[in-house]
């Protein structure tokens, strides 16, 4: 999360003081961001440094200085929300690692791993469907809370999906009828060759 | 209070070597009030325990209670009273009659139930405007959206006095948008204190239950643990 941009996109909608840009931040992240006031104000010391911000030119420092958004700044902003974060590289994630690991430990049932770790993630997704319960009979629904609910569920059900799809494989593998593949394997990428060499997977 | 029980349920398939365990040793408790989701893959006896559970099939051994009834003590005529009674079902592909308008649809098992027509018909419509459907009543089911069809199955399923909804993947054909509708008003007539069983193999669906229970070849390998109040995961989010 880049509170530098957080703060960038506050500060376009007109001056703020600091107190304040920390209560909107929360407000706007469904309030599943804290953010200390020591973090906004080292952050409105670097942006100010870098020419993206202005304060209000008074020498009082704290919650009553004002800040506003430069047209550098500005155009900061424009270029952050348009560029993609970078995705392209997969993440070094500690459940494909315990999987992965699970499979060679003599003595461990991998499907039981599997479940363990299942089991987690819907007792996660049940507690973020609860607020959105909740949320949906507030009189005010609060959007921002409800894209970042929506967020984590997807996250939370792709590894869900994930573990399925593992455990199926597994137990495939394992059965007793192993189909030969009927067509050669596709030449692998380099990426993919990357992939297994940094994780450790051999043929 | 609970509505639906099996006790150490099994449901075979097949004799000798041909012999398959879709159900293996089940036991199964829903109080009124809740909602209990059954996940598991494909072939795991997900389908066949909802069937049981709505005395469409009848188990190998072990028994079934719902409200109140001992379904193996009853006969094939009481046990179809009672599925009309005090059960609703929700398939997948939704299981309309074509010719047959939204209300007509809804107020169906009333009046196979004996309802007068007339009475039959008011509480199709109650059930269809509580869904907010009260400007589809007229409609057929190929003048209704998908999402439409749903609410349309799910009216029929908690109309008049039923006690218990079993879903089998009641949004499986709908987008997201939709399937989270179909899901809060299933919660929503568990709110008001029906008793529902959802199987899917969807966690997002399986995430609105209170309690998931995995099933894996015909037995239950595991359930959630009792539920965390919301706040535990606010300020969780790195």
């Amino acid at each position: 999360m880049s509170v530098r941009h957080a703060l960038l996109a506050l500060l376009s909608e007109g001056p703020k003081y600091g107190l304040q840009l920390r209560e909107e931040f929360e407000a706007r992240t469904g309030e599943v961001w804290p953010l200390n006031v020591g973090q906004v104000y080292t952050t409105l010391q670097r942006l100010e440094r870098d020419g993206l911000v202005a304060s209000d030119g008074t020498d009082s420092e704290g919650p009553h200085r004002g800040f506003r958004i430069t047209a550098a700044g500005q155009r900061e902003l424009d270029g952050w929300l348009r560029t993609p974060p970078d995705l392209s590289a997969p993440p070094r994630d500690e459940l494909v690692m315990k999987i992965l690991v699970a499979l060679r430990v003599p003595g461990i049932n991998v499907h039981e791993v599997i479940q363990v770790h299942r089991r987690y993630l819907v007792e996660l997704m049940q507690e973020w469907t609860r607020i959105k319960e909740t949320e949906a009979s507030a009189d005010q629904a609060d959007i921002s809370l409800a894209l970042v609910v929506d967020a984590e569920l997807f996250r939370l059900d792709a590894v869900v999906r994930w573990l399925d799809a593992a455990d199926g494989r597994i137990k495939r593998a394992a059965g007793p009828v192993a189909e030969p593949p009927s067509t050669p394997a596709p030449q692998e990428t380099g990426k993919v060759m990357k992939l297994r060499i940094g994780t450790g997977v051999r043929r | 209070m609970s509505v639906l029980d099996m006790h150490h349920v099994s449901r075979v398939y097949g004799q000798g070597v041909a012999e398959v365990h879709a159900l293996d040793d089940i036991s199964l408790s829903v109080d009124a009030g809740a909602m209990v989701a059954v996940m598991g893959p494909s072939g795991s006896g997900k389908s066949t325990l909802l069937t049981i559970a709505g005395s469409l099939e009848e188990p190998t051994s072990g028994e079934v209670v719902v409200a109140g009834q001992e379904l193996s003590r009853l006969s094939r005529n009481a046990r179809a009273r009672l599925r009309r009674r005090s059960i609703g079902f929700v398939f997948q592909d939704f299981n309309l009659l074509p010719g047959l308008t939204a209300a007509e649809n809804v107020a169906l098992p009333l009046e196979l139930d004996g309802t007068s027509a007339r009475k039959a018909r008011q509480a199709g419509l109650n059930a269809l405007e509580s869904l907010g459907l009260a400007d589809r009543a007229s409609h057929f089911p190929d003048q209704l959206s998908g999402g439409e069809r749903q609410r349309v199955a799910i009216a029929r399923a908690i109309v008049g006095e039923h006690q218990l909804v079993l879903a089998d993947e009641p949004s499986g054909a709908l987008d997201t948008a939709n399937g989270e509708a179909v899901m809060r008003l299933i919660h929503a007539a568990c709110k008001r204190g029906m008793a529902a069983v959802v199987v899917t193999h969807d966690a997002q669906l399986a995430s609105w239950a209170d309690r998931v229970m995995f099933l894996r070849d015909g037995r239950v390998t595991d359930q959630t643990a009792e539920p965390a109040g919301p706040e535990s995961m606010l300020g969780q989010v790195p």
